[in-house]
């Protein structure tokens, strides 16, 4: 099964290696990932989609703690959460799909951010279902380019994180 | 006052109570080379290579408890490291190793012996760090002598560049907090009375004492318990010295070259007390086939082990020390049940298990088995000697046939089965231990991989001894493939009859040579051997043929075991016995 797991790390060099090392080292895979910074200058949130049975999602939960850096491990899947996704898609339609193209962004509500002569770039952000559901209505009319950010995840109020 | 980075480094080793660095010099390093030529707290050690400076910092480490150091230079130096890194990485010894970098503005422009050790060991290491400014150099060094000695031990790197150590700064001794780094000790006590409930209803119950025991102290509270419950223990070959290996109660060693009364205990158990080990292949054999019936009560410090290769009914986080403590007030204040009779029948049962199979072989009055040699140096050291190993059938036999009963006393590359490891790590025990007789019990192919470190011994004088079984023959390698390959002896002989002469090796380098060729030769140079304070070899000539027994084949249960054949049944030359 699917997981989103969310990680509070030290805002360190070689942070991001030791976890995609740790990843590859034992054979788990990722999905996505996503990194940034918090409020807190000194430490970064990792979003990291990954999957396996319970016994692999709990020697990631248990591999990721131990590492050093890493601050605070939670398995979103577990909580009441919202998450996140943005999608950059680069669209070059024919002539008489343009309309179709712009009337499709705005029922997902996504914003159209760049045009040209040829091409329209729409930003969407959604739940992973969302962004599929857009993606695959826009292919027909020539997707050129897309590109995901991973997603990203937070509990909702009053939901305690371990 | 400011200080250069190199002083700073040699401040903070004395404030670590350092008093040995095994180490190699070169270009980066220089100016702290140039601090230690008339430094009186602190000695290095010159090994001659930096594989045995880590093995011998790992030999330090394992046989006091403390801290191993290192110090190398950058490039290859540090990459020769890396596989005396890994093995006290797999094993979970506290080693310290500090290796020379390029100047930082240098870094990353494939400078002349520029390696990113910082890269390559991070697999390999608890954890590593490149120093990139002086003043962050005192705090680094205290934490990672932390992280080394703490919760699960484990080796740390420390990249030194170039222009650090020659830059200046205050000396301070910061108290240091890693918010991110906090090791369980105290176990759950609920956890833990559970667990004392699940000992007292047991009938038969089987302890695995894992090298976790001996890493934190733990050994009278391991006694303590097998005693009071009248547990039967069985030792990781990690394990092994954490509980007497002569105790009524010791099983030998479980797995694939276990004792057969060991691995038949494990599969007929109801109960699996697991202390500070971790279930390694070579302990389960096929995993879902190991120990059918057991509930498992697995303590380990480190939560990733639980549950990563057997079901756990019970588990303990926690410092096997201290869970033990307080799990043996549980079962002596808190439990009512009265379990004589029933450990009776289940000793019982193991007694006869041990009298069906015993550990055996076929002594001869003519070649030297090389087991009649580790149970004569058990005899005549009467288990007052530190012995480390090298890998493959050497290892195996010191294993089963010296009885080891003291922790600290048996120094094995386990986890990672380095060939190579034994002698270097025999050089760092004894430099610890000068009063003490530290042997080397080691394989003509093994002794090979560091053989350069005679020189070390020598010059230093440190008396250890080692014990070649010498078989002409890789012959871990020959015995797999005489079983499992055809007896097609693919590149694993050796030739070591010929090619080297150990005895003149020896002598070559200024140290003692003896070599046996009749069962009756081995006793007087043995005892010749121990009886010289000087570093001695000694060149066993073996029976070539012989095989490490019992053996599990790799991917089977525990219980299909292999024996010796028997010169009755002739025409079958495997026994699996279930
Ligand atoms: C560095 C290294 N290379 C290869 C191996 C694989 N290996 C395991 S045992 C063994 C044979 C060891 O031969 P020897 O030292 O003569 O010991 P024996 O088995 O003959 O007692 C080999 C090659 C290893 N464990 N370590
Ligand atoms: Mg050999």
């Amino acid at each position: 099964m699917r997981h989103t797991i969310s990680l509070l790390v030290e805002n360190k060099f070689g942070v991001l290696s030791r976890i995609s090392s740790l990843f590859s080292g034992r054979g788990y895979n990722i999905e996505s990932l996503s990194v940034g910074e918090t409020i807190d200058p000194q430490i970064s949130i990792m979003t990291i989609v990954t999957s396996g049975d319970d016994q692999i999602i709990e020697q990631i939960t248990k591999q990721l703690n131990k590492l050093i850096d890493v601050i605070k491990v939670v398995d979103m899947t577990e909580l009441d959460h919202v998450e996140r996704e943005m999608v950059l898609i680069k669209v070059a339609p024919k002539q008489e799909d343009k309309a179709e193209v712009l009337r499709l962004a705005e029922i997902f509500r996504g914003r159209v951010v760049d045009s040209g002569q040829k091409t329209y770039t729409i930003e969407v952000t959604g739940d992973e279902k969302k962004i599929e559901a857009i993606v695959e209505l826009l292919k027909p009319m020539g997707i050129k380019e897309f590109v995901r950010t991973g997603k990203i995840a937070i509990a909702r109020e009053g939901v305690k994180k371990g | 006052m400011k200080i250069t980075g190199a002083e700073i480094f040699i401040e903070c080793l004395k404030k670590e109570g350092v008093r040995y660095i095994f180490g190699y010099p070169g270009g980066v390093v220089l100016s702290i080379f140039d601090l230690l030529y008339d430094n009186k707290d602190i000695q290095l050690i010159l090994t001659r290579h930096e594989q045995g400076a880590v093995h011998a910092s790992d030999g330090y480490a394992r046989s006091t408890g403390k801290v191993g150091v290192v110090l190398v230079t950058s490039g290859p130096g540090a990459t020769n490291t890396v596989t005396g890194i890994a093995t006290a990485f797999m094993d979970s010894i506290p080693v310290v190793v500090f290796s020379g970098q390029v100047s930082t503005p240098l870094i990353g422009n494939d400078a002349f012996q520029e390696a990113d050790i910082v890269g390559i060991s991070r697999p390999c290491t608890k954890y590593n760090y490149l120093v990139k400014d002086v003043k962050d150099l005192s705090r680094i060094v205290k934490e990672a002598f932390h992280i080394a000695m703490s919760g699960r031990p484990g080796p740390v790197l420390i990249d030194l560049p170039k222009d650090v150590t020659a830059s200046k700064a205050e000396f301070t001794w910061p108290e240091i907090k890693i918010r991110s780094y906090n090791p369980t000790y105290e176990g759950n006590k609920w956890m833990i009375t559970q667990a004392a409930h699940l000992i007292a209803k047991s009938k038969k119950a089987v302890i695995i004492a894992g090298g976790g025991v001996i890493l934190s102290n733990g050994s009278k509270e391991l006694r303590e318990l097998a005693e009071h419950t009248e547990i039967p223990v069985t030792m990781t070959l990690m394990g092994l010295g954490s509980f007497p290996g002569a105790h009524e109660l010791s099983l030998g060693m479980p797995g694939m070259h276990g004792t057969y009364y060991a691995n038949k205990a494990i599969q007929e158990s109801d109960l699996l007390i697991a202390i500070g080990m971790r279930f390694d292949d070579r302990v389960t054999g096929r995993i879902d086939a190991f120990a059918p019936h057991a509930k498992i009560i697995h303590i380990d410090i480190d939560p990733t082990s639980i549950r990563k290769n057997v079901r756990v009914d019970i588990p303990i986080v926690g410092d096997v020390k201290r869970v033990l403590t307080v799990l043996n007030k549980v079962l002596k204040e808190d439990i009512k049940e009265q379990w004589g009779e029933v450990r009776k029948a289940w000793l019982r049962q193991i007694y006869t298990w041990r009298h069906e199979r015993p550990l055996s072989y076929t002594y001869s009055d003519e070649v030297i088995k090389p087991q009649f040699v580790v149970e004569k140096i058990y005899e005549l050291t009467k288990g007052d000697a530190i012995i480390t190993t090298e890998v493959g059938q050497n290892q195996m036999w010191t294993a089963q046939f010296y009885k080891f009963d003291r922790p600290r006393t048996l120094l094995t590359s386990g986890g990672l089965g380095t060939m190579g490891y034994g002698f270097p790590a025999a050089i760092g025990a004894q430099l610890a231990h000068p009063n003490k007789l530290v042997i080397d019990i080691a394989g003509d192919g093994s002794i090979l991989m560091n053989i350069q470190e005679l020189a070390t011994a020598v010059l230093h004088k440190l008396p250890v001894k080692v014990a070649i079984l010498n078989n002409h023959y890789l012959g871990m390698v020959r015995q797999w493939q005489e079983l499992f390959f055809n007896e097609r002896y693919s590149y694993s002989h050796l030739h070591s009859d010929i090619v080297p002469d150990f005895v003149k090796v020896a002598e070559a380098y200024g140290a003692v040579g003896f070599r046996a060729t009749k069962s009756s030769e081995v006793e007087p140079v043995l005892k010749e051997a121990f009886k010289i304070k000087k570093t001695v070899f000694m060149d066993f000539i073996v029976d070539w043929k012989e095989k490490v027994y019992p053996m599990v084949p790799a991917g089977a249960a525990i219980d299909q075991m292999l024996f010796e054949e028997h010169k009755d049944k002739p025409e079958k030359k495997l026994k699996a016995v279930k």
